[in-house]
């Protein structure tokens, strides 16, 4: 099946001078939730608003649904919702006809059923006849998440959803992306939270600079970077790490009374056998041992200061 | 084309209209009101008649003129300002839809309440003067025509502004002035001759001409000249339209 969204060297030069995509390349399926992750500035609602029109890219081409962005900009927009990463609306309008409004631009059919549905899922039916200046900031959210809905779009860009929102809204919202998945729509979202990305996105993107870092899957993103760290509670404490356990370069913590052993998955061995053994020989006796795998955090972290080395 | 997008923006523009109702109309009809008092009552029985026609009556197409000049312009520069000012506009935008369908729905939105205004005008304008129509399809033509063209060229200032000075600049500085030495509350003829040849480059004035021309069957210049002037003036101003959009002058960073 060929990509539902496909960028090619897509590049984003603002008026200044300033260039904030770098030929970015990308190519998303249809039905994936692809997390886009980088810090402030990295250039990820410059991508997304290059793509949805409301920018437009200085170099490079992008299609969605097989339709090119310039081109065939009503076919491919037709597909498109997008969630803003600012809350902008009209103050003195309604909730329902704000909504109303947004899927007659996109050119589709009245469909009250489908408006009710939709607010209805949002928990914004009860406000419809609101207008939006009284609503409050996480309502307000939820209303750009209406309005990019009700026009049923196949490929959905939340630029940072849940920025702001209170945790009832973030758990709606994980749950709305959940049955989208389900409904097979297509879902590209930048976040600043790591577990949300690590939650919901089955491949991950990094962007630093105008520039993907990297496109992997989640899970073999973490296999495959992820170092895990064997802590090991020793009975009694030691002064300092036995020179006959140097080559495992074991950190000494909680005055002693712990030792903890970093290893990568990706390696041949762990060499923790050898390294029990190694213990057990030096006559160390041990409380409780544990492992824990390095979150996405730290990966993205990293990957962003190598980056800048 | 894309119809459902077109009734949107229109619907959504005339809810605003409706929303303010009594300010949008309001306005209009005490300044019109005040005209007649002043122009019509004070000054009018000093001037009595111009070209056969009683002078209350005379400046009547003038008023609904300025009235939907200033109309047009404001409601249809505000109309595309508003969301460029408060960022909605990125949902336009993104929309599946091209220029020639936003303007329609703006431009169409804008014309249809400064018509409103002006009927509006040419009501309250019988309850101080009589007037006859002469040529009554002629003067709603030229109505019409002229809220389309002005509403045409406030969306190019509803664009060009960045700020809210910006927006009352040109309407202030330019139609204001254009619409006053047009011709609205004299004919041209009463000029000295120098006048006369000078108003002629002024736009305005050929408007007045031909819409006065269908009330009192008395023109300034031809009507196929009027008629021809809001034409290259609607034109112009639909070339410009789709330059902006095609270079996403000042709407696309
Ligand atoms: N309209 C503009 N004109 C000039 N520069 C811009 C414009 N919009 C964004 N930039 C610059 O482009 C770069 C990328 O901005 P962008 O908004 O895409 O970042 P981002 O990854 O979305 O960041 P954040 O996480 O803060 O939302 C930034 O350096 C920003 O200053
Ligand atoms: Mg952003």
């Amino acid at each position: 099946m060929p990509p539902i969204v496909k960028v090619e060297n897509l590049q984003k030069t603002y008026d200044g001078g300033f260039e904030a995509l770098k030929g970015v390349s990308l190519e998303i399926e249809e039905g994936e939730i692809i997390a886009l992750l980088g810090p402030n500035g990295a250039g990820k609602t410059t991508l997304i608003s290059a793509l949805c029109g409301i920018t437009g890219p200085t170099g490079g081409r992008a299609e969605v649904g097989g339709h090119d962005i310039i081109t065939s900009y009503r076919k491919a927009r037709e597909m498109i919702g997008l969630v803003p990463q600012e809350v902008a609306l009209e103050p003195f309008e309604k909730v329902i006809n704000t909504v109303k409004f947004s899927r007659g631009l996109f050119g589709k059919q009245r469909d009250d059923a489908l408006i009710e549905r939709v607010l209805r899922q949002l928990s914004l039916w009860d406000k419809r006849n609101s207008r939006i200046r009284e609503l409050s900031g996480g309502m307000k959210r939820r209303v750009l998440i209406a309005k990019a809905l009700c026009h049923e779009p196949r490929v959905l860009f939340l630029d940072e959803p849940t920025a702001g929102v209170d945790v009832e809204l973030r758990r709606d919202m994980w749950q709305i992306v959940d049955g989208l998945r389900r409904e097979g729509v297509t879902i590209i979202l930048t976040t600043h939270y790591i577990e949300e990305a690590e939650a919901i996105a089955d491949r991950i993107a990094v962007i630093n600079k105008g520039e993907i870092l990297l496109v992997e899957d989640k899970a073999a993103l973490m296999t495959r970077m992820g170092r895990k760290t064997l802590r090991i509670d020793l009975r009694d404490p030691v002064d300092k790490v036995p020179d006959a356990l140097a080559e495992y370069d074991l950190d000494l913590s909680d005055d002693g009374h712990s030792l903890s052993y970093h290893y990568d998955t990706r390696g041949e061995g762990t060499g923790i056998t050898r390294l029990l053994q190694a213990l057990s020989a030096e006559g160390l006796s041990l409380r409780d041992i544990q492992t824990t795998q390095s979150s996405l955090e730290e990966i993205f972290v990293s990957m962003i200061q190598e980056s800048a080395a | 084309m894309n119809f459902p997008a077109i009734r949107a923006i229109y619907k959504y523009e005339m809810a605003r209209f409706f929303r303010t109702l009594m300010e949008s109309l309001l306005s209009p009809v005490i300044s019109t009101s005040l005209y007649f008092v002043v122009f019509g009552a004070a000054i009018g029985s000093r001037i009595s008649e111009v070209e056969g026609v009683a002078y209350g009556a005379f400046i009547v197409p003038g008023l609904i003129m300025l009235s939907v000049m200033t109309q047009a312009i404001s409601n249809a520069s505000f109309g595309i300002y508003f969301p460029k000012f408060i960022d909605t506009i990125f949902e336009i935008l993104s929309a599946p839809i091209n220029f020639f369908e936003i303007v329609i729905g703006y431009v169409g939105a804008a014309a249809t309440k400064a018509l409103l205004i002006g009927l509006v005008i040419l009501a309250t304008a019988h309850f101080f003067v009589d007037i006859e129509i002469q040529h009554p399809v002629a003067m709603l033509t030229f109505l019409v025509l002229t809220c389309l063209s002005f509403s045409l060229f406030g969306f190019i200032i509803g664009i060009w502004a960045e700020n809210f000075q910006q927006l009352q600049l040109i309407p202030l500085l330019v139609i204001t002035p254009l619409v006053f030495l047009g011709g609205s509350f004299y004919s041209i003829s009463m000029l000295p001759p120098v006048w006369q040849t000078i108003s002629l480059f002024n736009p305005i004035v050929y408007l007045m001409s031909g819409f006065r021309w269908s009330f009192f069957g008395q023109a300034d210049v031809s009507v196929g000249l009027s008629l021809l002037a809001i034409a290259l003036f609607t034109a112009i101003c639909l070339g410009v339209i789709w330059w902006i959009f095609k270079t996403g002058y000042r709407i696309k960073s």
